[in-house]
């Protein structure tokens, strides 16, 4: 079926062919689209003659202007560098409570803690520090492991049960699932712990479980249950608690022994960072 | 005509041979779910089984009454009214599956299941992206190729039953992707997540895909073969590709879902982007150009164009796509020589590609009062538009100082779906809107007006979508990149997505109304299909349509 005529509206050449009724005309490329085909093509090859762009059997073409990315990385690193001046290398050789009582050293640190902290302690902290299950609030004047400078710094550098060596370590045990108490006495220490966060809780439990909590639980939360940061064992008189605070929360913490995690930052933040961080924080929480 | 092309004929060995292959089929999901011990695997095994034993039921039911007859004086359109019809039921599934997640993002903690793990967003992505790309338009591709092939071939689907193992067969690899990714069940590798055995499953239907398209062209009665078959093959030979050495993988045991990429590192990175940006050239752009390139001369009742410029794009577009993948991988671990050649190929790529949309808008010089008076030509032409401006942006995003800021942000989002939605969405719904009355002799669609309303709430939803995540992506470039003038990032990760949150709801409001669009034409087409006509709209039948048969064709061309 060939139809070698013209197109009877545009008055254009058909090409003769015709399937299932369509044709085609015999339109010439349009100019603009090719002079901007060929223009893209000469850029490309401009841009092949500047920039690195063609493999070879060792190595690549690296152009007339040899750009580099990873040499760029370092130039923009030093840019950075000099942008955030000497404060940075001023932190370094500075004791924390110099830097507080420096205010530029100061606003430094606290310029660089905030945004590290945004990208760095917000995931689990949040993102103003209020914390959250299981989570730190570092906005109060709770502190499981201790809250002056050089505390927070070291938690930073070390981290929570993080495998460093050095970590911030300790282990409650978990007295109802390894049957270390009979499950009774969990239930009277619940409500021990209940009327020590000055709550009330039912005497004859509480009376019961006495004698218990200072074998068992005193050694690290201290008779009175006023905790220990050496240990980081959380004052049991505040309700400030990780795991929260109503009797199943108790019950469950003292059976099952919930510990966090905090990982060690010392790997991947500088010395000045962390100092940065630890000042950021501790100028962001209520005393110590 | 050929008297001998018109004999019928009954499938003889090829269903025999099918037949066989489903016993053993049965046979081999039997002991797959017996031995394995993953859960996972044991499912995927069970459905495999169930398709299996139902397939060879229907073969059987089938065979024994005489219903496969093959008349080679007809066309089969079997098979591609039952392609529109998975199109739509699966084009209904992914966009609400994309509005799940897209409220999902605008309120997180309200349309958030920590409970039921299955609706987690992680899992519901790959089924919305999965479930549009490939559910619903790799069944358009399906069926408008067969219908396609056919006409301007002017020859019956060649392989007997084949193209019917080629629908059932993708359906069947659409239900095990999509139960893998809510169970699990993933390679991680975008566009490309099924796991190794549903992959094997996928290349031998687009194996028999390809076979059957071949088959056709083989048998043709016209002297040449028409520019959209060329688009179709490039689709489907290209995508066979793609897929095999994309998905070269180690099972962990032939009895275990999991696999390993036989790639590692960031060779691994480059494969799967020249996959994945391939994908995008040669399923959703080579592939729908060729729809383009039959239902928009169809209906404007215009001749192509220009020849010249189908045969320049279209080796053009070949040659030069398949180089772009690397862009996708800018400041990574890749070598900076691969990235440059990645960027500049993209750029070379703008005309080739703006090529398909000439030809396309061109075609309707002499037509262009169709714009007005015919919403499914203006669906097509506005598909054209949205193809025009997407394939400009990508050059643009490919440019490395451009991909700095764009890239990771939503605004990658908002250039993947003016191409989605306002392309390949457009164009497969106009050829659709074509195609329905012509399947089901009826004379006309039951509601022009339904259309109109179609297109102007899809066309808005769009607008909405793609402007909320210009502003959204670039917002959130800048706010990455932006530091204080002390030196520090001054925005943490969390505050520019909360940024987000009015950006996200507009975003999920121009989906719903896309969804919207979509559920007036499911309605549209069922009544088409019913046989009905909407009161007050029996206007005149607006395009021929086209002839049922080769052998009728000369006769419908004479009237």
């Amino acid at each position: 079926m060939v139809h070698n005529d013209k197109d009877e509206v545009t008055g254009i050449n058909t090409t003769g062919h015709e399937w299932d009724g369509i044709r085609e005309l015999d339109n010439p490329l349009p100019r603009w689209w090719l002079w901007i085909f060929y223009a893209c093509i000469a850029f490309a090859i401009g841009y092949w003659v500047l920039m690195p762009a063609w493999p070879g059997l060792h190595g690549y073409t690296h152009g007339l202007l040899a750009k580099s990315d990873r040499a760029q990385v370092a130039v923009d690193l030093n840019a950075l560098k000099a942008q955030r001046g000497l404060a940075g290398a001023g932190l370094v050789n500075a004791s924390l409570e110099q830097i507080e009582a420096d205010p530029k050293l100061q606003a430094y640190a606290l310029a660089a803690g905030a945004s590290v902290f945004g990208d760095n302690c917000a995931t689990c902290h949040g993102a103003g520090g209020g914390g959250g299950k299981g989570y730190p609030n570092l906005r109060d004047d709770v502190w499981l492991w201790g809250g002056t400078p050089a505390d927070i710094e070291h938690t930073l550098r070390v981290g929570i049960r993080s495998g460093h060596p050095n970590a911030r370590m300790s282990q409650m045990p978990a007295f109802g699932r390894d049957q270390i108490v009979t499950p009774d006495q969990v239930n009277d220490l619940t409500e021990y712990v209940v009327a020590l966060s000055r709550r009330k809780a039912n005497t004859a439990a509480v009376a019961r479980a006495a004698p218990v909590f200072q074998a068992q639980c005193g050694v690290c939360h201290g008779p009175a249950g006023m905790g220990n940061q050496a240990v980081g064992a959380p004052n049991l008189t505040d309700r400030d608690w990780l795991y929260g605070a109503d009797r199943a929360s108790i019950h469950s913490q003292i059976w099952n022994a919930r510990g966090g995690v905090m990982p060690t930052w010392e790997k991947r933040l500088d010395t000045a960072t962390i100092k940065a961080l630890a000042v950021y924080v501790h100028a962001n929480a209520g005393g110590k | 005509m050929a008297q001998p092309d018109q004999v019928n004929t009954r499938p003889g060995s090829g269903a025999v041979l099918l037949s066989i292959g489903l016993g053993l089929g049965i046979l081999l999901t039997i002991f797959m779910a017996a031995r394995t011990s993953d859960p996972r695997y044991q499912v995927h095994a069970f459905v495999f089984m169930g398709a299996f034993i139902a397939a060879l039921s229907a073969l059987v039911l089938g065979l024994s009454s005489g219903r496969f007859v093959q008349d080679q004086g007809r066309y089969e359109d079997g098979v591609i009214r039952a392609g529109v019809i998975a199109s739509l039921f699966w084009a209904v599934v992914g966009m609400l599956v994309g509005l799940v997640i897209a409220l999902q993002l605008a309120w997180p903690s309200i349309f958030y299941f920590p409970e039921i793990g299955w609706l987690n967003f992680g899992r519901l992505r790959p089924v919305h992206t999965s479930g549009v790309i490939f559910a619903f338009g790799g069944n358009v591709l399906i069926s408008t190729s067969f219908y396609v092939v056919q006409r301007t071939c002017k020859a019956r689907l060649a392989g007997g039953l084949a193209p019917w193992l080629v629908f059932w067969g993708y359906q069947l690899f659409i239900v095990l992707a999509a139960t893998g990714y809510v169970m699990g069940v993933t390679q991680s590798r975008e566009y490309a997540e099924p796991e190794w055995y549903i992959d094997l499953w996928l290349t031998l239907v687009w194996v028999t895909y390809l076979l059957v398209f071949l088959g056709t062209i083989w048998k043709r009665k016209e002297p040449h073969i028409y520019v959209a078959n060329w688009f179709y093959l490039a689709f489907i030979v290209t995508i066979a590709m793609l897929h095999i050495v994309n998905n070269l993988a180690v099972p962990v045991s032939p009895l275990s879902s999991h696999s390993y990429s036989l790639f590692s590192g960031v060779q691994d990175a480059l494969i799967q982007w020249w996959y994945g940006h391939n994908a995008v050239g040669f399923f959703l752009t080579a592939g729908f150009l060729a729809i383009m390139y039959y239902f928009i001369p169809k209906r404007a009742e215009r001749p192509i164009y220009s020849y010249r410029l189908s045969i320049i794009h279209f080796w053009a577009l070949i040659f030069i796509y398949i180089w772009a993948g690397p862009h996708h991988l800018h400041y990574t671990a890749l070598p900076q020589w691969a990235q440059t050649l990645g960027m500049t190929f993209s750029i070379m790529l703008w005309m080739p590609s703006w090529g398909g949309m000439i030809n396309g808008l061109m075609t309707l010089s002499g037509a262009w009062d169709k714009l007005r008076t015919d919403a499914v030509m203006r669906m097509m032409i506005v598909s054209l538009a949205f193809y025009g401006m997407s394939t400009f942006e990508g050059p643009v995003m490919s440019v490395r100082a451009v991909n700095a800021l764009s890239h990771y942000t939503d605004w990658t989002i908002g250039h993947v779906h003016s191409g989605a939605l306002g392309w390949v969405g457009f164009v497969s719904f106009g050829a659709i809107y074509c195609m329905v009355p012509w399947l089901w002799k009826r004379p006309r669609l039951y509601s022009d007006r339904l259309v109109e309303w179609h297109f102007w709430i899809a066309t808005t939803g769009i607008l909405l979508y793609i402007a909320a995540m210009w502003v959204s992506g670039i917002m959130e470039g800048l706010m990455w990149r932006k530091y204080t003038p002390e030196g520090f990032l001054a925005y943490s990760f969390v505050q520019t997505v909360s940024a987000k949150h009015v950006t996200n709801i507009v975003r999920a409001l121009g989906g719903a109304m896309y969804l919207t669009g979509t559920l007036i034409m499911v309605y549209n087409v069922w009544r088409t299909i019913a046989g009905h006509v909407r009161q007050d709209e029996t206007g005149a039948v607006l395009v021929q349509p086209s002839a049922s048969g080769p052998a009728s064709a000369g006769l419908a061309a004479a009237q």
